[in-house]
């Protein structure tokens, strides 16, 4: 909404420049984008000129020589091209020195070989009207050298205001002079509707026109008076001005007329030719579904059976409260108006406007709910001015269908609330004062207040919260408001899984890994670029309706494919390793359902234990899909960068698995790992992840067909569900155990067992055969040669005996070894040596 | 005439010992003196044979030079072992100024990761816990339960992304959600933050389709508008300095009544609004405040919503804020464009220990 300054100042005059003005609106709850101007932006150097003599221009046919007398002892010469400059004007001229709007400065040139010494401008060219055909004739009387400001409006202020949903009477001048008069006590102009216009017209209203409304709840109030002899032209400067300013196109009187009365009131209206109306009779139905009709602005658009529309007997002339239509459109023809001033369902308007992607400056208005009342503030402002500028008679009656105003509420306020609201003091007296100026009636009960809401704000203010709220605002929170701090009786922080979360978190980095933010959503294809087949479920993401482009339009059921995205950005930058990790969510749809709501259970009663991490969330409905937290890790290239001592690890299986494990070591879990395949993993170096015997996530070396989609080298990864791993972890629950004194016997063991037997199984045999004096057994070398025959590998493996209470005999350990040895013959294994 | 010749061999030997420049030299003195085949060993292996008369003279003559002959061996081999140390120590030279074995580089979190967990602990110290929620909402908690009915325009302040064909599921707007449904589980009083991303359907130097936010929310008896303040000067102080003031401006949120926006003074220009030279400070445009973060008190319509479980509005009240996480990053690190925040460009990931 943008306020000229001026026609602010006409209604309500703070005495205080624009910009300390929209300094005190912004700390009262009006946002004021900015204080702009139009016009150049300082008066300086624009003075009154009058035209002494002109002459063609000796070389250009278009150009004419001017003598002008600015008030100086000499006139100056200035060379014009306007048509219609003559001698004798009173002209607007810019002096070299000038600054044009836009910023501009002005010089002295030479055209066509002739020196010009100034400017004669046109309209356009102060941006105070659009007419740019020909400079600006002024009225005689102001005297050569006048300072242009004291005829024109030059450098004009501005308010640009973000109008908020709840405040509709800020779409008006007035209403926003009567917020400044609340806020800066500086008197209020009466109402601009006081007065009506002369109704001098012959017969009635209702012998030209009838308006039959068929949905009154889509339309509460229709009004309609009706306009002979109207003389359609231009609107006088001034309003084109003020329009201009306030960002509007002059258009034709009726018209300009109409968008002033709404930007004076923030009531928009519309204006019928009438004889283009058959018979006068207008009816407000709901379009039949694929109903379709050609707005003003040439489009022809398909309606629906919820939309709107003003018909005459031989269809649709406009879309309520969003666009008219062409067919009784004002021209330059016509003589007699029907001067329509609706109300409309707001939540209607809003549909509809958003349905057919259809916004206007009235639409803007009319959704956010205007009160009936206005109707008749409008047609009485517009009336005067038809009547005074365009020559119009206005014919009596206003045709007025209308399903009843609201009552006025009466909100009550109690004494105290302001102040246990808000924790300062306000007076009774200046709560009483502010919601005055506000143009609230007040009522005393005792010691509350009782306010009625006048019809601006009976959508806005409904409740004592509401009250209060302009209150404190009028009142003022800055250097008035306290700090204080609440009791808050419970020690605050992270529950254990966030806590362990950090830790996982700090655990990736700690091993070298830099994280990233992948985007929620991804693009359908990545399913595809990770192999995965159509029916596997991670390939049926949910969809978003209206994405902002296609690859952003499913979310992801997978974190893979954002670190694959981020590691082929940079690479492509030149980076020379990659180790990303994020630890973020994935969206899951019901197992098999394609992108459909997981089912749960609803109610209070629903029984679930509260886990972020597993997308266990708080609240009476389960969330609509499964959110589980991930921690994905991507590398590719050597870990360690090369150096002259040698290279670096490479990023292979066992180098995730190493950096996984290290994170499972710092929340104390165990992982198992068995094969398995994934479709984006290389088939013989990929694992199935579990931790506490749930399944938590894969690992493995990136297929290489996946790299290739990517652009990337040999790359490994993985992908784990934190949940499970939160629930078997130790960490935080460890127990004490008695440090022994008695020594630990350490020996090696080498295994030779068939090549398909793992070497998790081999050390399950080893610990069964050890039993509990055998502390740990940790595999720590593998060779597969010649020498020990086709098929077979040889295993070696570091074992640690020892018990609490006394020191193990040679006897004893060599027991072991052959328990050991027994089991591992069971698997086919034997000891060597 | 034997025991002579132990004193020849004896003096010859020792002389030889001291010589000796290598311990390799010296291993062949001790062989060639008391090695098997040496005189003084087959003097003392024929002790047996001698007259008894003069067995005990020359054992003991025999034996003497031995046991002087083996304490000068160790003595000069600790001396050539040390020297020789010495000359292999001197010749063993490395280049220092080689680089040294690169450790395994370190790795970061992400600045938002690190802002997140700043605000979180800020409020943990308040008494706050941390609460998440869905990114995939019921329209009824992103919306209808904050006070925005369908079909009000306050739905409008928000493009939000839907669900194809659940127009009543979409991704939420705002990290406020949570705050119904955490009220929804747990009765007043209540004081946790929530952090979270959120999704508006907007795409520029200033707004991301995603980004991230932390809701902070305390509902119970006698919470004022005042407290709001107080708690925002200590989580904006501890993200800006000790120094920052912050102000109030009343506004429109459709779930608080009042609601307020929260602008912070300016930590690089003082709030002055100029810098050290005069020119106007870039970071505040001059205004010497910077708008930081939305807030207000609780509406009772909202309250209403889990009246229920014990949010009766005349009982009690409360107040929530709203900040957003990349917008207290920009500003605390001079990151200029919303956008870098999600190329995950480790040329900027690693600019941020």
């Amino acid at each position: 909404m943008r306020v000229p300054y001026s026609w602010l100042r006409e209604h309500c005059d703070p005495g205080i420049g624009a910009a300390e003005l929209g300094e005190r609106l912004a700390m009262t709850g009006t946002e004021v984008e900015r204080v702009g101007a139009v016009g150049p932006p300082a008066a300086e150097g624009f003075v009154v000129g009058r035209v002494v003599s002109c002459e063609k221009h000796p070389d250009a046919d278009r150009l004419s020589v001017c003598a002008v007398d600015v008030g100086e002892p000499e006139s100056r010469t200035i060379v014009c091209g306007a048509p219609n400059v003559a001698a004798g004007q009173a002209v607007p001229v810019a002096l070299p020195g000038a600054t044009l709007p836009g910023g501009a400065k002005l010089g002295e040139a030479k055209l066509r070989g002739v020196k010009s010494e100034g400017m004669i401008l046109s309209a356009a060219e102060l941006e105070i009207a659009e007419d740019a055909t020909g400079i600006m004739v002024l009225d005689d009387g102001a005297a050569p050298g006048t300072a242009l400001t004291e005829l024109l409006p030059l450098a004009e202020p501005v308010l640009e205001l973000e109008v908020t949903p709840n405040r509709v009477d800020c779409f008006g001048v007035y209403g926003v002079a009567r917020e400044v008069h609340a806020v800066t006590a500086a008197p209020l102009g009466p109402e601009p509707w006081a007065e009506d216009a002369p109704a001098e017209g012959e017969g009635e209203a209702s012998d030209y026109a009838s308006v039959t409304v068929e949905v009154p709840d889509l339309c509460p109030r229709f009004t309609a008076r009706v306009f002979t002899d109207v003389k359609i032209g231009p609107s006088p400067p001034w309003l084109q001005a003020r329009l201009s300013a306030a960002g509007q196109r002059p258009i034709n009187n009726v018209v300009d007329i109409t968008n002033y009365a709404m930007l004076l009131t923030a009531q928009p209206l519309h204006a019928f030719d009438l004889d283009k109306v058959p018979d006068g009779a207008l009816t407000v139905r709901t379009a039949a579904e694929g109903e379709k009709m050609t707005t003003l602005d040439g489009v022809e658009r398909a309606l629906d059976a919820e939309t709107v529309l003003v018909c005459d007997r031989d269809g649709p002339s406009g879309i309520a409260g969003i666009m008219g239509g062409q067919v009784s459109e004002v021209s330059e023809d016509t003589t007699r108006l029907l001067l329509e001033v609706a109300n409309w369902n707001g939540t209607n308007i809003l549909r509809t406007s958003r349905l057919l992607g259809l916004r206007s400056e009235a639409s803007s208005r009319f959704e956010k709910q205007l009160h009936p009342a206005l109707c008749l503030r409008a047609q009485r402002v517009a009336s005067r001015l038809l009547v005074e500028l365009c020559g119009a008679r206005l014919a009596p009656g206003t045709i007025d269908v209308s399903a009843g105003e609201p009552e006025a509420s009466r909100v009550r306020l109690r004494a105290g609330r302001v102040g246990a609201l808000l924790g300062m003091t306000v007076e009774r007296g200046d709560q009483v004062a502010y919601l005055e100026r506000l143009g609230f009636g007040v009522e005393s009960d005792g010691e509350d207040v009782i306010a009625v809401v006048p019809p601006d704000r009976h959508y806005d203010v409904t409740r004592e919260a509401d009250l209060i709220e302009e209150v404190a605002r009028i009142h003022g929170l800055d250097g008035r408001l306290p700090s204080t701090l609440p009791a808050v009786r419970q020690a605050g922080g992270l529950s254990r899984a966030q806590r362990l979360r950090r830790r996982a978190e700090d655990a990736m980095r700690d091993l070298g890994f830099d994280e990233v933010v992948g985007w929620s959503f991804t693009d359908p294809g990545e399913a595809a670029r990770l192999r995965l087949a159509a029916d596997d479920a991670r390939a049926a993401g949910v969809e978003i309706s209206n994405p902002l482009s296609e690859d952003q339009s499913v979310m992801r059921t997978t974190l893979l494919g954002s670190l694959l995205d981020a590691a082929q950005r940079n690479l492509a930058r030149g980076a020379e390793r990659i180790a990303l990790f994020e630890s973020g969510r994935a969206y899951l749809s019901a197992p098999g359902g394609g992108g459909q709501p997981v089912e749960g259970p609803t109610g209070a009663g629903a029984d679930r234990a509260i886990d972020p991490l597993a997308g266990r969330f708080a609240g009476e409905r389960p969330p609509p899909f499964a959110e589980p937290h991930r921690l994905g890790c991507l590398a590719a290239g050597p870990l360690a960068p090369e150096s002259w001592r040698g290279e670096g690890s490479v990023a292979d299986f066992f180098a995730l698995k190493g950096a996984l494990e290290g994170v499972a070591a710092r929340l104390g879990v165990e992982l198992g790992f068995d094969p398995a395949t994934e479709p984006f993993l290389h088939p013989g170096r990929a694992a199935r992840v579990s931790a506490g015997g749930v399944e938590a996530g894969w690992i493995g070396e990136i297929h290489p067909l996946v790299c290739r989609e990517w652009d990337l080298p040999d790359a490994a990864g993985f992908e784990v569900d934190l949940a499970p791993l939160v629930a078997a972890a130790t960490a935080g629950a460890e127990v004490f155990e008695d440090l022994t004194t008695f020594p630990a016997v350490r020996q090696d063991l080498a295994v030779v067992v068939p090549v398909e037997v793992s070497a998790a199984r081999v050390r399950a045999a080893v610990l069964a055969g050890g039993g509990e004096l055998l502390r740990s057994a940790e595999v720590f070398d593998l060779y597969e040669g010649e020498q020990l025959g086709g098929g077979r590998k040889s295993l070696a493996l570091r074992l640690e005996f020892g018990a609490a209470d006394r020191t193990l005999t040679d006897e004893e350990v060599a027991g072991l070894r052959r328990a050991i040895a027994a089991k591992l013959e069971q698997i086919g294994g034997a000891l060597r040596e | 005439m034997t025991l002579e010749r132990i004193e020849e061999i004896e003096a010859e030997a020792t002389a030889a010992i001291e010589a000796a420049s290598g311990t390799a030299e010296l291993e062949q003195m001790r062989v060639r003196y008391l090695g098997r085949k040496a005189e003084l060993t087959t003097i003392l292996r024929g002790i047996a044979d001698l007259p008894e008369s003069e067995r005990g003279r020359i054992g003991a003559g025999a034996n003497r030079t031995r046991k002087a002959l083996e304490e000068l061996l160790e003595r000069r081999a600790a001396e050539l072992d040390e020297a020789e140390l010495e000359q292999r120590l001197a010749s063993d030279r490395v280049d220092v100024t080689l680089p040294g074995a690169p450790p395994r580089p370190a790795g970061h979190l992400h600045l938002i990761t690190r802002t997140t967990r700043r605000i979180e602990d800020v409020m943990a110290g308040l008494g706050y816990r941390v609460m998440e929620g869905p990114e995939i909402e019921h329209d009824y908690y992103n919306f209808t339960a904050l006070n925005h009915p369908p079909g009000h325009p306050a739905r409008m302040l928000q493009d939000t992304f839907y669900v194809q064909s659940h127009p009543d599921l979409l991704l939420r707007t705002h990290t406020s959600p949570v705050q119904v449904r955490a009220m929804e589980a747990q009765p007043p009083p209540i004081f946790i933050v929530v952090p979270g991303k959120v999704y508006r359907r907007d795409s520029d130097a200033t707004h991301s389709p995603m980004f991230h936010q932390v809701e902070g929310l305390a509902i119970g008896e006698g919470i004022t508008l005042a407290d709001l303040k107080g708690t925002l000067e200590e989580l904006l102080r501890a993200l800006f300095g000790e120094r920052r003031e912050i102000r109030m401006r009343p506004h429109f949120f459709p779930f608080t009544e009042p609601s307020v926006e929260v602008d912070v003074s300016c930590f690089q220009c003082e709030g002055s609004g100029e810098l050290a030279g005069g020119e106007r400070c870039n970071l505040c445009k001059g205004q010497g405040w910077i708008e930081i973060l939305g807030a207000g008190m609780m509406d009772p319509n909202v309250l209403g919503f889990v009246a229920a479980n014990g949010y009766d509005p005349e009982r009690v009240q409360g107040f929530a804020f709203g900040v957003g996480i990349e917008r207290i990053a920009m500003l605390r690190h001079g990151v200029p464009d919303l956008r870098r925040f999600f190329d995950n460009d480790v040329r900027m990931l690693e600019q941020f220990a």
